[in-house]
């Protein structure tokens, strides 16, 4: 769709997920055995069309850049547009700029140059499936100057307290938007603005020395903005810290988590060329996700397995996240625990943490 | 073009009779195997892995597949700027036009293309086997031992000799005859197909094969005799490692099984040596509360809610409740119903197996092996062979 441009805004996101975000940023942590958390939003993008689209990136992105590479698994590699990282240009000295208004305004070039007439924003902590399409088609039918992308969720989580909060009337307009506690309408990040209308909103921040485009244009609503809510009501998980990453993983075992997630549109992720998973004889998996280079020799239930890890016989894995190319020696227990890319544990260890509080093992430890 | 050592020729134009329903719209090496690939992603990863980055592919029998699998070559690392992999068809030309006649035929009409590209070597590679090798080795055999043409061989056992191209040598491998699948081999050593030959040799022997009226434009038949008959230098290379002629049901069947094995002679995952294939970009496989996996090779996209046992599953499909696979081979997108039962069987690409289906040869013969595409699941089905359970 080249009315749209897309916008992935990576900077105010925080480095929330202990041990998972010493080497990376949120955005680049692996999810659902196969992807990285940033792989939703853009596939979301892709899948609406959109063919010029920018990612905001502060800290920590090498591993991030590595995994979004030309943009090619998400058909981002372009003659004209494409996929920009755009990290932060310091060199400056007259930049009066803060914040993330700081890389919109140092990067005008990207938005004047894409086609599209529409900014669609989006973080990374936010997993939904939304149709950006729909999302755009009703921001132009409710004539609105910003459509909120909301998901009201059945059951509020402790995630959902470090999230904004929409009200709005019956007809979709908002009329607050908030931080309390108790309230149902999670604001996704996701919002969609004319563009024109979007850089004149970052100047005139800048003018006024602020530094938090959400907060300072549409929240606080200075020019009283004729703001829409739009409801979607398809997957969402909030992962903001250790409690939710664990938790919304483990929700993708049960069937209609996963089928949510993945029965339409496929989720693009870098390409890697691994073997499928092999099962020994010995092997003995239940209730468990698994990526394809996993060799399992031992007992594997309610985990999920990433691409390429060894499992060796007589080892047992429960509720348990094992990341990419991890190697779980003979005898080794694991429960409720949390391996990071390239744990080797050489085996007979006994790691065992609580599903409140799993046990987590940065990247490449070797015991 | 920059001048190649070596340009590879892969011949991927057969029709693949014996594979049967599974090459009626198919060509032989688009036919899928090992859980995710396809037959032709070996012989183009090993040119990958081996430092070739020149391939042609001769494309003839339902090329569709191919040709778009194939693509510009990305994933076998082959979008080159010099060199690359090209999709050579037949195609008509002044003098007419007519199919590849055989496998030289192939080859010979295609000088054109192999000339701008002015090679020392070609090496000419079949795309229906499934092996891992290193042609740089061969090549180094080649040019060491001076050769005109060097085929690599393996070692079979005197009865299998029969089947194949048998190659009888002296002792330093140098060739001085061949015997196409003879009734009383001279010995088990049997050609893989694969040919390094000097280029203007080649040429030579190409043209002049195909101004004789008796010929079957064919490698074996026909160029390879040629060569010795005139007395130029031909040397066998032995090839050790796990290589299978995937050219029947039966034998299809074998090397998927093979791959189950704990100290498989065919290791997929070696990091060293890694087989591309176009990535059909799945979630992660699904092993619900009821599943059962044992013994078996499953890709992503693959939801087990039944029983798998010693198996192949490709990527897409569900097992139903109280189903069992055991001893099979499910190609993609296959949906099995509940309570199916399914044994000694390869299911052909995104069949829908109702529930209760039972699947398996006709009972008591324990050697054969079950194709089942829409047709035969039909006829099945028709044949009551279905039973409620």
């Amino acid at each position: 769709m080249k009315q749209l441009i897309g916008v992935i805004n990576l900077d105010h996101e925080l480095e929330e997920l202990k041990e998972l975000t010493y080497f990376r940023c949120g955005a680049a942590v692996p999810y659902a055995g196969r992807y990285r958390l940033i792989d939703f939003v853009l596939s979301n993008m892709m899948n609406a069309g959109i063919e010029s689209i920018g990612v905001f990136v502060r800290r920590k992105y090498r591993s991030l850049m590595d995994h979004l590479g030309d943009g090619k698994p998400w058909d981002l590699d372009r003659k004209h547009g494409g996929m920009f990282i755009l990290p932060p240009d310091w060199n400056d000295p007259t930049d009066t700029s803060q914040g993330d208004l700081q890389h919109f305004h140092n990067n005008l070039d990207f938005f004047h140059r894409g086609a599209g007439q529409y900014v669609v924003h989006a973080g990374s902590r936010h997993v939904t499936k939304a149709d950006l399409q729909d999302v755009y088609r009703y921001h132009i039918s409710k004539g609105a100057d910003v459509t909120l992308v909301c998901k009201k969720v059945d059951q509020l989580l402790p995630e959902h307290d470090a999230c904004v909060k929409v009200d709005h009337d019956g007809d979709g307009n908002v009329v607050d938007i908030h931080q309390s506690a108790n309230h149902p309408n999670i604001y996704t990040e996701i919002f969609i603005m004319e563009k024109e209308l979007f850089l004149r909103q970052v100047q005139r921040c800048i003018d006024h020395g602020e530094s938090h485009f959400f907060r300072d244009v549409i929240q606080k609503n200075p020019d009283g903005l004729n703001i829409a809510a739009y409801a979607y009501d398809g997957y969402h998980a909030v992962i903001n810290s250790i409690d939710s990453y664990y938790r919304n993983s483990m929700d993708l075992l049960n069937t209609g988590q996963y089928e949510q997630l993945f029965k339409e549109d496929p989720i693009q992720t870098k390409i890697k060329y691994e073997a499928p998973a092999k099962y020994l004889d010995t092997a003995d998996v239940k209730h468990s996700l698994l990526a394809n280079g996993c060799i399992v020799g031992g007992e594997v239930e309610d985990s999920i397995l990433f691409r390429g890890v060894q499992v060796a016989k007589g080892a047992k894995i429960k509720g348990s996240i094992i990341m990419q190319k991890c190697y779980i020696g003979e005898g080794t227990v694991l429960e409720n625990v949390i391996l990071d890319k390239d744990v080797r544990l050489t085996g007979g260890q006994t790691l065992i943490g609580d599903p409140s509080n799993p046990y987590i093992l940065a990247k490449s430890t070797i015991i | 073009m920059a001048k190649k050592e070596v340009v590879a020729m892969l011949l991927a134009g057969g029709q693949g009779k014996r594979l049967k329903g599974l090459t009626k719209s198919l060509a032989k090496p688009a036919v899928y195997f090992g859980g995710t690939y396809r037959i032709i992603d070996f012989p183009l990863s090993n040119c990958s892995n081996s430092g070739i980055d020149t391939v042609g592919v001769l494309t003839q029998y339902e090329p569709l597949v191919l040709h778009s699998y194939i693509g510009i070559g990305s994933d076998w690392d082959l979008d080159r700027k010099n060199g690359g992999v090209y999709v050579l068809p037949p195609h008509e030309r002044e003098d007419g036009s007519s199919w590849y006649r055989g496998t030289a035929d192939a080859i010979f009409r295609n000088l054109n293309f192999i000339e701008q590209f002015d090679p020392e070597h070609v090496l000419i590679l079949s795309g229906d086997h499934i092996y891992k090798m290193d042609y740089e080795k061969m090549l180094q055999y080649h040019k060491e031992k001076d050769a005109d043409c060097t085929i690599s061989v393996i070692d079979v056992s005197l009865e299998e000799a029969s089947r194949f191209g048998v190659l009888n040598t002296n002792d330093d491998y140098s060739i001085y005859e061949f015997e196409e699948k003879p009734p009383e081999p001279k010995s088990t050593l049997a050609s893989m197909g694969i040919y390094l030959f000097k280029w203007d040799v080649l040429k030579r022997f190409l043209i002049q094969d195909e101004q004789q009226a008796s010929t079957s434009y064919d490698f074996g038949k026909d160029i390879i005799p040629l060569l010795l008959e005139n007395e130029k230098s031909l040397y066998a290379y032995p090839f050790e490692g796990y290589w299978k002629d995937v050219g029947t049901i039966r034998s299809l069947w074998e090397s998927n099984m093979d791959l189950l094995d704990e100290d498989t002679p065919f290791n997929l995952n070696d990091p060293d040596w890694r087989i591309f294939t176009r990535n059909p970009n799945q979630p992660a496989q699904y092993i619900s509360p009821s599943g059962k996996v044992r013994n078996c090779i499953i890709s992503e996209g693959t939801v087990v809610h039944g029983e798998v046992n010693h198996s192949v599953l490709f990527y897409g499909i569900e097992v139903g409740e109280n189903s069992a696979v055991i001893d099979s081979v499910i190609m993609p997108r296959v949906k099995i119903g509940q309570n199916v039962r399914i044994y000694r069987a390869i299911i052909a690409e995104g069949l829908v197996i109702p529930d209760g289906t039972q699947i398996s040869p006709a009972p008591g013969d324990e050697s054969d092996i079950l194709l089942v595409d829409q047709e035969e699941l039909e006829r099945q089905l028709r044949q009551g062979i279905t039973s409620k359970a």
